[in-house]
């Protein structure tokens, strides 16, 4: 198990409720490392193919149940664990990842599965170095959400946690339970508080602040240019 | 309650599963255990007519075979593409998908579960793999604790000859050729099975196994099952 990790790379990840503005603020982080000339490595959430197509199949016949859809979410987070996680900061990259283990312990036990368990399940995970938690009042994140998306999906709005018959109120009310439970894992796991209420600039500044004092010890390493990547993390 | 003289209640192994009433099952969970090639599906087979024939309803169920998990499993096989700690967790997705969607309702429903494997086989893959013991195990907190555990034991030289009828001949994985045990399937299959053996014989205590010899002749293996399970039948029922 990995735990707290003595590779040479470092691991920050964002996490958030929907609408908190943390892909934003991850992906400005990534495009600023790679000016001042570090290796980066971005990691996705729900990235591999191959269980991604088996949450397909599970999803379309609804067939899955609060158990499955975590186990299904640890393996994908294994995959990319190491297969994307660890390879890279064994190199001394700095690895980027939009969501964690945290949006897992969150959306697990608001569907009820044993907190406890679901700790347990992901003690491989790599601890990062920073994990940032971006802070957002519900009827903030709502208003950037709901007015600017497509249809919400079925378990995107936890209709499988029978809270509401419309889609909409169920997401509502399954962000505010997740809400609750990020609060809750504040102190737990030390995440990183930023008031995501502020201007883009202002978080973007003391994200870069925070992530700068851990860099000390890491070695620039330009990378040729790429494409960007996209960013679309809904549990779709 | 019909069936039920003795008070029979299931129990987790650990955290269990969020919504499942234990009180509600009724029916039994038999678990065949053992290495590859010790002979395990065709004592199920008989096992099962056997029972069905006694009035008993069975359902026989086996490893990756969960309509959730069992093809992207095989995928990921074929293609050797997971890590350990990713085949682990696809493994337990299965094992979780079958024990709530086919086993837990034919408990529920008063039925004998005989099942080909179950979390021990896939405890014993993952500690030959390099995991961590009580990782795995906690993982599995949410399996049943079954009725009975019967385990096939041979030696290695007891798994060949079946390996060998298939016209396959020595399996990739059932080599443990991922890990590199050897430097051909023969030499690999013969170090990942003694390590199975060995991870096998340290759980018969931990869980409660009735070891069963299974180098003696199948009829024999099988006559001698139908009386523990007769016996167990007789005290449950």
């Amino acid at each position: 198990m990995y735990g707290d990790h003595q590779f040479p790379g470092k691991l920050f990840i964002v996490e958030g409720i929907d609408g908190s503005g943390k892909s934003t603020q991850l992906s400005l982080l990534q495009q600023w490392l790679r000016r001042e000339g570090y290796m980066v490595f971005f990691s996705e959430w729900n990235s591999s193919p191959l269980v991604k197509e088996t949450t397909r199949r599970g999803k379309k016949k609804q067939m899955l149940t609060p158990t499955t859809f975590s186990l299904l979410h640890t393996t994908d987070l294994a995959d990319r664990i190491e297969r994307h996680i660890i390879p890279p900061l064994k190199a001394g990259a700095i690895v980027l990842a939009d969501r964690y283990i945290y949006t897992a312990f969150g959306r697990d036990t608001a569907r009820g599965v044993s907190p406890r368990w679901v700790r347990e399940l992901y003690r491989f995970a790599v601890k990062p170095t920073i994990a940032f938690y971006f802070r957002v009042p519900l009827d903030v994140s709502l208003k950037r959400i709901l007015s600017a998306r497509a249809a919400l999906k079925y378990y995107e709005a936890g209709m499988d946690l029978g809270l509401s018959d419309d889609l909409e109120e169920s997401f509502e009310l399954f962000q505010g339970m997740i809400s609750r439970k990020y609060e809750e894992m504040v102190d737990e796991f030390g995440l990183r508080v930023i008031d995501a209420t502020r201007s883009i600039e202002e978080q973007q500044n003391e994200v870069r602040a925070i992530v700068e004092r851990e860099l000390v010890d890491v070695p620039k390493r330009p990378m040729p240019v790429r494409t960007m990547l996209n960013f679309d993390f809904r549990e779709d | 309650m019909e069936n039920q003289s003795n008070n029979h209640t299931f129990e987790f192994y650990g955290e269990g599963l969020p919504g499942v009433d234990l009180s509600e099952l009724r029916g039994r969970l038999i678990v065949i255990e053992g290495p590859d090639g010790v002979g395990r599906s065709t004592q199920v087979a008989m096992l099962k007519a056997w029972l069905e024939s006694n009035g008993h309803a069975v359902l026989d169920t086996g490893m990756t075979r969960s309509a959730l998990a069992g093809k992207g499993i095989k995928q990921a096989k074929a293609g050797i593409t997971l890590g350990p700690i990713s085949l682990t967790l696809f493994y337990a997705t299965d094992f979780a998908d079958r024990l709530e969607n086919e086993m837990i309702p034919a408990l529920r429903a008063g039925f004998i579960v005989l099942t080909d494997r179950y979390i021990y086989s896939l405890i014993a893959r993952s500690i030959v793999r390099g995991l961590e013991p009580s990782w795995i195990k906690a993982c599995y907190g949410l399996a049943l604790k079954p009725d009975a555990v019967f385990y096939l034991r041979s030696n290695v030289g007891g798994l060949i000859p079946r390996v060998l009828s298939s016209p396959l001949g020595f399996d990739y994985w059932e080599s443990g050729m991922d890990i590199h045990l050897g430097d051909d399937l023969f030499d690999s299959f013969s170090e990942y099975q003694t390590r199975m053996l060995s991870v096998f014989d340290s759980m018969i205590d931990e869980y409660g196994f009735e070891v069963i010899d299974a180098t003696q002749p199948i009829d024999v293996i099988y006559r001698n099952l139908q009386r523990r399970i007769g016996r167990l039948l007789r005290e449950l029922y």
